[in-house]
């Protein structure tokens, strides 16, 4: 790695989920790329939900730390491969959980395999463990929560109310 | 490398922004809070996936087109989507009456169109062209969260009250015959299948046909009976109630062209 592009990603290494200010851009995978072309440096970046609110915010961010940090570069969303929860980082999903958002418990695979036709009804059977005790004695309360990405659940052993970050 | 046909893109788009907006009526009139919540969030990714599409398609029109101008200045008879997006929040009436939105008439829609976008999108992210191919990947795992949800509470109507059992039937029987739309393409759809990047529908029909019957089985619902009628809102030929939903959509971005905030 040159060392341009060891500087980018460490200007851009504070940079947070605006939405999750625990975890960074790095460790949930939005943050895909730093390149250097016969263009220029490139940062790309690529959206989690088609309609999240937050990705103008990022981006937004992203330019303001290049800028002050007086790196020309540019700004790139890419759609493909489609961002997943398959690549947030150990440690970010482990923040997550000190954060009292339960991660994502099982992985989506490179999409495509996943029989759509039944798909349905087998989401519900699988165990989300709360975050604040362990126990995976929950219990859904609705699929979607403040944000898209993201269910309502509560513990029934504990009875914590908490955000779960669904697999996508 | 074959692409899609530009309106084959506002085909879709079209649905998707049409839906998003009918489904964000219910924003801060939700029969539960956290229903009015996941409405906002499935409206959101609806209308973050219109943009995709819509994104594409200006940039391949080219000539300063733009993803708000198709939007918002382009007129109800220039729309693709499917009658059965446009219509309202509650069952059909005569002349000038008036009803409260039903929500069971809103989750059956949303389950008889996340049913038909979980296998367009599935078969989409294979298309050559990769433009749209990297949407449907993202719109995919969208669509399967709003299958869940829309089957869910169906299961929970359909399978509950006497009146949720009730009103859940009445608005299938409303429904279902709009959705006889989606199995006879338009020359839209015709130029887009010959193009290569597009799905044709109708090989999918096997498999939407099987989710129906296995949520309705579970909800002890019935299939409604449909014959002779089949709606042309993907050509251009729309029910009343898109005029009215584009002028509340169009309204703001009409009044005050370029406005920025």
């Amino acid at each position: 790695m040159s060392s341009t592009i060891e500087k980018v990603w460490a200007t851009l290494e504070h940079l947070t989920d605006p939405e999750i200010p625990v975890v960074t851009l790095r460790e949930l995978g939005i943050l895909r790329e730093v390149r250097e072309t016969d263009a220029g440096i490139e940062v790309v970046i690529t959206p989690t939900y088609s309609g999240c609110p937050a990705m103008g915010q990022i981006e937004d961010d992203v330019r303001a730390s290049l800028d002050q940090a007086g790196i020309a570069a540019r700004v790139i969303t890419q759609l493909a491969p489609a961002w997943t929860t398959d690549w947030m980082s150990d440690e970010a999903k482990e923040k997550l959980r000190a954060y009292g958002i339960a991660p994502p418990h099982r992985t989506c695979g490179s999409g495509g395999d996943v029989s759509v036709v039944h798909f349905v009804r087998r989401v519900q059977a699988e165990p989300v463990a709360c975050p604040r005790c362990g126990s995976i004695h929950t219990t859904v309360t609705s699929q979607y929560g403040s944000t898209a990405c993201k269910a309502l659940y509560k513990c029934l052993d504990c009875q914590e109310p908490f955000d779960y970050f669904k697999p996508y | 490398m074959s692409k899609a046909p530009v309106e084959y893109l506002l085909h879709l788009a079209d649905n998707a922004v049409v839906l998003g907006q009918r489904d964000a009526e219910w924003c801060g009139h939700g029969p539960i809070l956290e229903e009015d919540l996941a409405l906002a969030n499935v409206s959101l990714d609806l209308i973050g996936q219109a943009r995709l599409l819509y994104q594409l398609a200006a940039a391949r029109m080219g000539n300063g087109a733009t993803e708000d101008a198709l939007a918002y200045f382009r007129d109800d008879k220039d729309f693709l989507n499917y009658t059965l997006v446009e219509l309202p929040n509650h069952g059909a009436l005569v002349g000038y009456a008036a009803a409260d939105r039903d929500y069971a008439t809103t989750i059956v829609r949303n389950f008889l169109y996340s049913a038909l976008m979980v296998l367009v999108w599935d078969a989409l992210q294979k298309s050559p062209d990769s433009d749209l191919a990297a949407i449907a990947a993202k719109s995919l795992k969208e669509a399967r969260y709003h299958l869940h949800h829309a089957a869910d509470w169906l299961v929970k109507f359909g399978d509950g009250t006497e009146e949720s059992h009730a009103r859940a039937q009445a608005a299938l029987d409303h429904l279902f015959r709009y959705t006889e739309e989606f199995w006879t393409p338009s020359a839209v759809e015709d130029a887009a299948i010959a193009s290569g990047a597009a799905v044709d529908v109708r090989t999918l029909r096997a498999a939407w046909d099987a989710i129906v019957a296995d949520t309705l089985a579970e909800a002890t619902l019935k299939r409604p009976e449909v014959r002779g009628y089949i709606p042309e809102g993907k050509h251009g030929r729309h029910s009343e109630h898109l005029s009215y939903l584009l002028g509340e959509m169009q309204g703001l971005a009409r009044a005050h062209p370029g406005a920025t905030w």
